[in-house]
C-alpha cells in the first residue's frame, strides 16, 4: 500500500480511504465536536498522507495508528487555534488560559480513548460494552459471552486499564502538520511502546 | 489482492501460533498496533496487562469460542511472560481451581472477608458499577486500608468515565470524492482512475460501507429484484448475499475481458454466458443463502482489482470489448453500466434492510444517464426487430440526421439528449425533433433499472405519441436481471 500511495496510484487513495476514513472522520468529531470541522480535518489527513506516502514508518507501529495519531494531532492543533481566536474575540470575558488547556486535554484524550476502545482485543470491548452500555452485571455478561465469571471480571478491569491509559499522555506537541513541513512531526514515541511487538511475529494471517 | 496490512509489519517471520488468535471486527483490522505517541509504560501491572503484543492480546486471555459454550470455556494460557515480576503472575491465576462459579462464587459465605486476590480481580466490575451490592460493600471496604487497590480502583473509575457510545455518525458518500479531488489537487496521480471508471468507484465503495455497517442476519434478508423483459415487469427474490453474489458474477464479465480471473472459476458457464445465465451458475453452485463470509471480500476484492486494473491499462483500454452474450460494451461503458447496475442494486438491498442510501454524486450520475441514452437507438432496433416496436418510418442514410426524440432529463445529474428513432447509424439532431419527452433524473433511472413501468413513469410529453411510447419501453428494456 505505502508503495502504491508512492507511486501515485490514485487507486490505492481511494483504498486508503475506503479502510480508515470513519476512524478519522470519528476521531476529528470526538475532539472537535463539529461535522464540517471532522470533514476539513478528513481532508487534510487524506491529504497529507497522500503527499508524503515516505512518512510512514512501518517500524513505528501499524498504520491505522498512525493515521489515528495524525488525526489527532491535526484535529487537536485545530481545536487549540478556534479556541485561541473565540478567546480573541471574547477579550475580557475569555476563559482562563488553563481553562483552555484543560478542554483541549480532555478533548485529547477523549479522542485517545476512542482509539484505545476501537483497537482493544474484541472480547475486552465486548464486555465493557455489556457492562456498561447494556448495563449488565459481571455474571450476566459472563453468562453472555459464554465465559466464566472470573474471566469476565478479568476482561472488565483489563479493559479498563488499557482505557485508563488515555489518560497518562502528556500534551500533544504544537508542531504544524502543513503540507510544506515534511512529518518529522510524527508523535513522539517512546522508545518502548505498550504494543509494539516484543520480538518479531506476524499479527494474524490476513 | 494484498491490501494496506502489508503495511503493518505482519511479514515478520516467528511469533505466529505461539498465542491464539482473536478475531476482531473487520473495521479494527489493524488492533495489535501501538498507540500513537502512547506513553511510556507503568512499570507493573501494565508490563502484565499489555502481553503479547503481537497480537493485541494481553496474556492469557482465552480465546472466545465462536459459538461460546460457559462449561468448555477455555482456561487462560497458563505460560506466563517471561519478564514479568512473580507478584503479578498469579493475577491471572484462577481464582479457583474449579472454574464452575456457580460452586464457586468468588466470594466466601457471607461473614468472612474476601482474600484480596479477589477483591482485586472486581475492581474492573467494581468500576462499572456490575458488581452485587455484598461485593460492592466488600469492594469499598478493602479500598479504606489497601493503598494499592484504592489507587487502582480510582483510576478504573476514571477510566469508565471515558467509555462513549460509538458515535452513529454515517460518513457522508459525497465526502469521499471530494477528499479525494482535494488530494489529488495537492499532489497529481502519476496512474489515475479513468474517468468513466470514477462512477463505479464511487458506487462499489458506498455499497461497501453499507454492507460493512449491517449485521450478519440482514445478509439474509429477502431482496426483491424487479426488470423489464421487454414486455412486462417481471421479479424475482433473492437475499442480500445473492445480489452481491449477482454482482460479483457480472462483475467477472469485466473481469475475464480485463484478464483477470473469473470469480465463477470452474462453474463458469462455456461460451460467453449473459449476465442472467452467469448469476444463475454462481447461485447453483454457491447458493443464495450465502453469508457475509463467502461473498463480501471476493465481491469487494473483485471490484477493487478492476479498478486497478483498469487504472493500469488507463486510456488505451477504453474501447476494449466486453462480451455480454447477446451484446457487448465497452470497456468505458460496462464500466459505467456495472456502477448503474451496483447503485441500483444497493439500492434495492438498503431499502430491504431498511437503510437510507444516497445516489450517485450530480457527475456520476450524469454520465450513467448518459449511458443509457446512447444505448437507447440500439434498444429500439432490438424491440423492431422482435416486433415490439413501430417501424421506422423512412430510411436514412448512415451518419446523417435522422427522425429524433428529444429527451430531457432534469435534476441532478440531467441534461439534453437527442435520440436517433430510425436507425442506430442515424444521427439524433434538434431540427429533427419530432417528440419531447421531460422526466426527473431519478424517474428515469428508476425506468432504466426496470423499477417502474413505462405505463406508470411521470414523464411530461409532446409529440409523436408512438415514438415515446416506443422509447419509454426501450428504457425500461435496458434492465436485465
Amino acid at each position: 500500500m505505502q508503495q502504491r500511495l508512492a507511486r501515485g496510484e490514485a487507486a490505492a487513495l481511494g483504498e486508503l480511504y475506503d479502510r480508515f476514513a470513519s476512524l478519522v472522520h470519528s476521531l476529528a468529531h470526538r475532539v472537535l465536536d463539529d461535522g464540517d470541522a471532522a470533514d476539513r480535518i478528513t481532508r487534510e489527513v487524506f491529504g497529507y498522507i497522500w503527499e508524503h506516502p515516505d512518512a510512514y514508518d512501518p517500524k513505528q507501529g501499524s498504520l491505522r495508528s498512525w493515521v489515528a495519531g495524525i488525526t489527532r494531532q491535526q484535529a487537536v492543533q485545530r481545536l487549540r487555534q478556534t479556541e485561541a481566536d473565540s478567546a480573541r474575540d471574547c477579550g475580557e470575558d475569555a476563559p482562563a488560559p488553563a481553562e483552555m488547556e484543560r478542554k483541549i486535554h480532555e478533548a485529547s484524550t477523549a479522542a485517545r480513548a476512542d482509539y484505545i476502545v476501537t483497537s482493544m482485543p474484541a472480547p475486552l470491548r465486548d464486555a465493557l460494552e455489556l457492562a456498561y452500555f447494556q448495563r449488565r452485571d459481571y455474571r450476566q455478561t459472563a453468562a453472555d459471552l459464554g465465559v466464566t465469571e472470573d474471566e469476565a471480571r478479568r476482561r472488565l478491569r483489563l479493559g479498563l486499564q488499557l482505557l485508563s491509559t488515555a489518560h497518562n499522555h502528556q500534551a500533544l506537541p504544537a508542531v504544524p502538520l502543513s503540507r510544506t513541513a515534511s512529518l518529522g512531526a510524527r508523535p513522539a514515541r517512546p522508545s518502548r511502546a505498550p504494543y509494539s511487538p516484543p520480538g518479531p511475529g506476524p499479527g494474524r494471517p490476513l | 489482492m494484498t491490501g494496506p496490512d502489508d503495511w503493518d509489519g505482519r511479514e515478520h517471520p516467528g511469533g505466529h501460533g505461539e498465542r491464539p488468535r482473536i478475531p476482531s471486527p473487520r473495521p479494527a483490522a489493524e488492533d495489535h498496533g501501538p498507540l500513537p505517541d502512547a506513553p511510556p509504560l507503568p512499570p507493573a501491572p501494565f508490563a502484565e496487562l499489555v502481553g503479547d503484543a503481537t497480537t493485541g492480546l494481553p496474556h492469557g486471555l482465552p480465546e472466545p469460542d465462536p459459538a461460546p459454550d460457559p462449561g468448555t470455556a477455555r482456561e487462560p494460557d497458563p505460560a506466563p511472560p517471561h519478564d514479568v515480576d512473580p507478584e503479578y503472575e498469579s493475577d491471572d491465576d484462577p481464582v479457583t481451581d474449579d472454574r464452575d462459579p456457580r460452586r464457586h462464587p468468588p466470594l466466601p459465605a457471607p461473614g468472612g472477608a474476601p482474600p484480596h486476590k479477589v477483591l482485586k480481580s472486581l475492581l474492573g466490575a467494581w468500576a462499572l458499577a456490575a458488581c452485587s451490592p455484598e461485593e460492592t460493600a466488600a469492594v469499598e471496604e478493602h479500598l479504606t486500608d489497601c493503598a494499592a487497590c484504592a489507587e487502582e480502583a480510582l483510576r478504573l473509575r476514571d477510566a469508565v468515565g471515558l467509555l462513549h457510545p460509538a458515535d452513529s455518525l454515517d460518513l457522508d458518500p459525497l465526502l469521499r470524492s471530494r477528499v479525494l479531488e482535494g488530494c489529488l489537487g495537492r499532489r497529481p496521480a502519476r496512474i489515475p482512475v479513468p474517468e468513466w471508471a470514477t462512477p463505479y468507484d464511487a458506487e462499489t465503495a458506498k455499497l461497501d460501507a453499507l454492507l460493512r455497517d449491517m449485521g450478519e442476519a440482514e445478509w439474509r434478508a429477502p431482496v426483491r429484484l424487479r426488470w423489464f423483459d421487454g414486455e412486462r415487469p417481471v421479479e424475482r427474490e433473492t437475499t442480500v448475499g445473492g445480489v452481491i453474489g449477482h454482482l460479483m458474477a457480472v462483475d467477472g464479465l469485466v473481469a475475464t475481458a480485463l484478464g483477470l480471473p473469473d470469480p465463477l472459476g470452474a462453474a463458469a458457464p462455456p461460451d460467453t454466458p449473459s449476465p442472467r445465465r452467469r448469476t444463475e451458475a454462481y447461485w447453483h453452485t454457491a447458493g443464495e443463502e450465502t453469508g457475509p463470509l463467502a461473498v463480501h471480500d471476493p465481491w469487494r476484492e473483485q471490484s477493487q482489482a478492476l479498478i486497478r486494473t483498469a487504472s493500469f491499462a488507463g486510456s488505451g483500454a477504453a474501447e476494449l470489448n466486453v462480451p455480454y452474450g447477446k451484446f457487448s460494451l465497452a470497456l468505458r461503458d460496462s464500466f459505467l453500466d456495472r456502477a448503474f447496475e451496483c447503485w441500483v442494486h444497493a439500492g434495492d438491498i438498503a431499502e430491504a434492510v431498511d437503510y437510507p442510501y444516497e445516489p450517485p454524486a450530480s457527475g456520476h450520475l450524469h454520465l450513467l444517464v448518459d449511458l443509457a441514452a446512447r444505448l437507447l437507438p440500439v434498444a429500439l432496433a432490438d424491440r423492431r426487430r422482435a416486433g415490439l416496436a413501430a417501424p421506422p418510418q423512412g430510411l436514412v442514410a448512415a451518419g446523417t440526421p435522422g427522425r429524433t426524440l428529444h429527451l430531457e432529463v432534469e435534476g441532478n445529474g440531467g441534461g439534453h439528449w437527442y435520440i436517433a428513432l430510425d436507425s442506430p447509424a442515424a444521427l439524433g439532431s434538434p431540427e429533427f425533433t419530432v417528440a419531447h419527452i421531460a422526466l426527473d433524473s431519478d424517474e428515469f433511472c428508476q425506468l432504466a433499472a426496470g423499477h417502474i413501468s413505462p405505463e406508470e413513469t411521470a414523464v411530461g410529453q409532446d409529440g409523436e405519441r408512438e415514438a415515446i411510447r416506443d422509447v419509454l419501453f426501450a428504457t425500461a428494456a435496458l434492465s436485465r436481471l
